[in-house]
């Protein structure tokens, strides 16, 4: 048994609009479970382009993506909607929570689609997410009348419901001030230390990438170590 | 699989859209209603015209045509397979009308599983002398019972007795034209004459109004005995007999059937009146159009708000695929609020459609040559309401396919870079 979870190998990507241009070069890298990685690098250097390229949002590219021992190439739209269902945990920078819903519907949403638990289990497993990110209390509220660093958190707990390999992280503290970066950094490093949970964000944050198990560091589309 | 989920969140997205949706059910509520409300009108109307000729219209009459004889002296002495014969002039021959054998016909018929009823009948012509004036008419003699029962003669019968004319002899009802030209009322007596020139006085006990005014004019009805005394005929003459089928479609089949067995001519509805259905199919069709018409304009309506819907929705559909959906899900979310639509719309308006139909049914409509109709006609037939339903569901999937296609394609990363 290998002890990877996610891994790229040669991941080329090209941008043609306006002009071709090759953002991704030849991305080579793995992360183990229970591993906490930062990816950090400066504006442009195609930090975000590569995160959807890992998180099988965007198949549009060269060289091969392996998840939890399985390759990412050449599936079906609907089976990386499975995966990414069932393996993923995404946190974007902006809180994209469905306003329709309340903040347990939301938390709610990926578990009841991949069915493998009741909606009762589904809901208990919602609340213990939620009561261990602390906001419990928010459950019932409509998910457009929270906080900015409540909706993260929010996020964070739907990411986490059905208990993926990997959670992925776009600046997920980039839009929120000091004291709510502070908290979402802490729920993070307690996921990986208390719970094991793998973590791959891409931040800004020196300081916060400094707290990691370990920084990947981009430059002009390729890691410079 | 997970339907119930899809179509809790179709639910969600459709209140949080509630007033634009419920314009665009309105929309289909109307056209559906509309479409009911004309094609019960319609086929009401076509019912009524349709009763009018099928009503009095035996499916089969049999029948003496006058007409010469096919079998000419000269075919027997040279073969038209040999030679070809000219012969000018050929004039009808001395036929009889009378039906020969009526009664064993009659009781072929009356054993025969497809008929539903016959009745007897003799058509004659006569004068109706008025001082100096004589109007040409034609008496029939009828079997009341039957015609009453085959033919709804007691609905057109306006004033007097129909019965009278089997209880009193020598009696006779008049149509209404022709009564009015004899300046004849209930209990006068007309003077009627035959081809031959007998004269016989019959008493008037009764009016008849068909709708169809030139027919009016001309026709009246007495007693077959009455008629047969008319001709001094015996009491088993008749020249037609009228038959009235189960099933109206075998007609022609029949016809020939009976024209060959009773050496006999037999002429059936469809071949007598080959127009009259044809006026029914273009209303019918005119109906269809229409509605169908209402329908694409609220399949246009639905089509609108489904995009303008996933539009205003573009975040909440990039977050489902980013979280698991596939574009299959969203697809099906859309087309089941679009299919919605189209069902509450549809429901509502078959509700409306049947109101509408049941005030048209209300409203008075009274023609003097329609004297059974006090309303407009409108039929119920279920088969419309079933149309309306599947019509409505139909473009609503159809209005909702492709914007929820549209839906399915959204690539989330082009949503959540865009933020
Ligand atoms: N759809 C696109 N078409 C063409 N070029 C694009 C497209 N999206 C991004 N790019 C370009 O690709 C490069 C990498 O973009 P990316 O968003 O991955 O950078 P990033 O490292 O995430 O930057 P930031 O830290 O500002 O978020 C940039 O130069 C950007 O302009
Ligand atoms: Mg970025």
């Amino acid at each position: 048994m290998s002890n990877i979870t996610l891994e790229a190998k040669n991941i080329t990507k090209y941008f043609h609009d306006p002009t071709t241009v090759k953002v991704l070069s030849d991305i080579n890298f793995s992360v183990n479970k229970g591993d906490f990685v930062a990816i950090t690098g400066k504006s442009g250097c195609g930090k975000s382009t590569l995160l959807y390229i890992l998180s099988t949002m965007d198949t549009d590219y060269e060289g091969e993506l392996w998840i939890d021992g399985e390759s990412m190439v050449s599936r079906k739209e609907f089976e990386l909607a499975k995966v990414r269902n069932e393996k993923i945990g995404f946190v974007f920078q902006f809180h994209y929570l469905l306003d329709e819903f309340s903040v347990l519907e939301n938390v709610m949403m990926p578990g009841l689609k991949l069915g493998k638990h009741s909606a009762e289990e589904v809901e208990n497993r919602a609340m213990e997410k939620l009561k261990m990110l602390g906001i419990e209390d928010l459950a019932l509220k409509p998910s457009n009348q929270i906080s900015g660093g409540e909706k993260q958190r929010v996020a964070i707990a739907r990411a986490l419901i059905n208990d993926p390999q990997i959670i992925m992280g776009d600046e997920p503290t980039g839009n929120l001030d000091q004291k709510n970066s502070q908290i979402v950094f802490e729920v993070f490093k307690q996921l990986a230390e208390e719970f094991k949970q793998t973590l791959l964000i891409v931040t800004h944050d020196q300081s916060f990438a400094n707290r990691t198990h370990r920084i990947i560091n981009m430059e002009d589309g390729k890691i410079v170590v | 699989m997970n339907i119930k989920l899809i179509i809790k969140i179709a639910k969600s997205l459709l209140l949080a859209r509630f007033k634009q949706t419920l314009i665009a059910a309105v929309g289909v509520t109307f056209s559906i209603s509309m479409f009911i409300a004309l094609l019960s009108f319609m086929a009401g109307l076509n019912d009524l015209l349709d009763g009018l000729l099928l009503n009095r219209t035996p499916h089969v009459r049999l029948y003496n045509e006058i007409q010469p004889n096919i079998h000419q002296p000269i075919y027997s002495q040279f073969d038209t397979n040999i030679t070809h014969n000219f012969i000018h002039s050929i004039k009808s021959a001395v036929s009889r009308q009378e039906i020969y054998n009526s009664p064993a016909i009659i009781r072929t018929l009356k054993k025969d599983q497809r008929v539903m009823g016959i009745a007897p009948k003799i058509i004659t012509p006569v004068f109706f002398n008025d001082g100096a004036i004589d109007i040409t008419g034609v008496v029939n003699g009828i079997d009341i019972q039957s015609e009453g029962k085959l033919f709804h003669f007691n609905e057109y019968v306006t004033a007097g007795e129909p019965a009278d004319i089997e209880r009193l002899s020598n009696s006779i009802i008049l149509g209404k034209g022709l009564a009015d030209q004899l300046l004849a009322n209930l209990g006068d007596v007309v003077q009627v004459a035959t081809i031959n020139g007998d004269r016989f006085p019959l008493r008037v006990v009764g009016f008849f109004q068909s709708g169809m005014q030139d027919l009016d004019k001309t026709q009246s009805y007495a007693s077959i005995a009455t008629v047969q005394k008319l001709k001094e005929k015996p009491n088993n003459y008749i020249t037609d007999i009228q038959i009235k089928l189960n099933d109206l479609a075998k007609a022609p089949e029949i016809a020939k059937d009976y024209a060959r067995l009773f050496d006999i001519d037999a002429v059936d509805i469809q071949t007598a009146n080959a127009s009259f259905e044809t006026g029914s199919f273009v209303r019918t069709l005119i109906s269809y159009a229409v509605g169908v018409v209402l329908l694409i304009v609220a399949g246009f309506g639905i089509y609108n708000i489904l995009n303008m819907m996933i539009y205003e929705k573009m975040n909440t559909i990039a977050i489902l695929k980013a979280t698991g959906f596939a574009g299959i899900d969203v697809q099906k979310i859309f087309l089941v609020i679009a299919m919605s639509i189209g069902f509450f719309g549809g429901l509502a308006g078959l509700i409306l459609g049947f109101g509408l139909s049941a005030i048209i049914d209300q409203i008075p409509f009274e023609t003097p040559s329609l004297p059974s109709v006090k309303t407009y006609p409108v039929s119920y037939n279920p088969s419309y309401y079933v149309i309306g339903a599947v019509f409505s569901l139909i473009t609503t999937f159809l209005a909702g396919w492709f914007p929820s296609r549209k839906a399915s394609q959204v690539d989330p990363v082009v949503i959540i870079r865009g933020k």
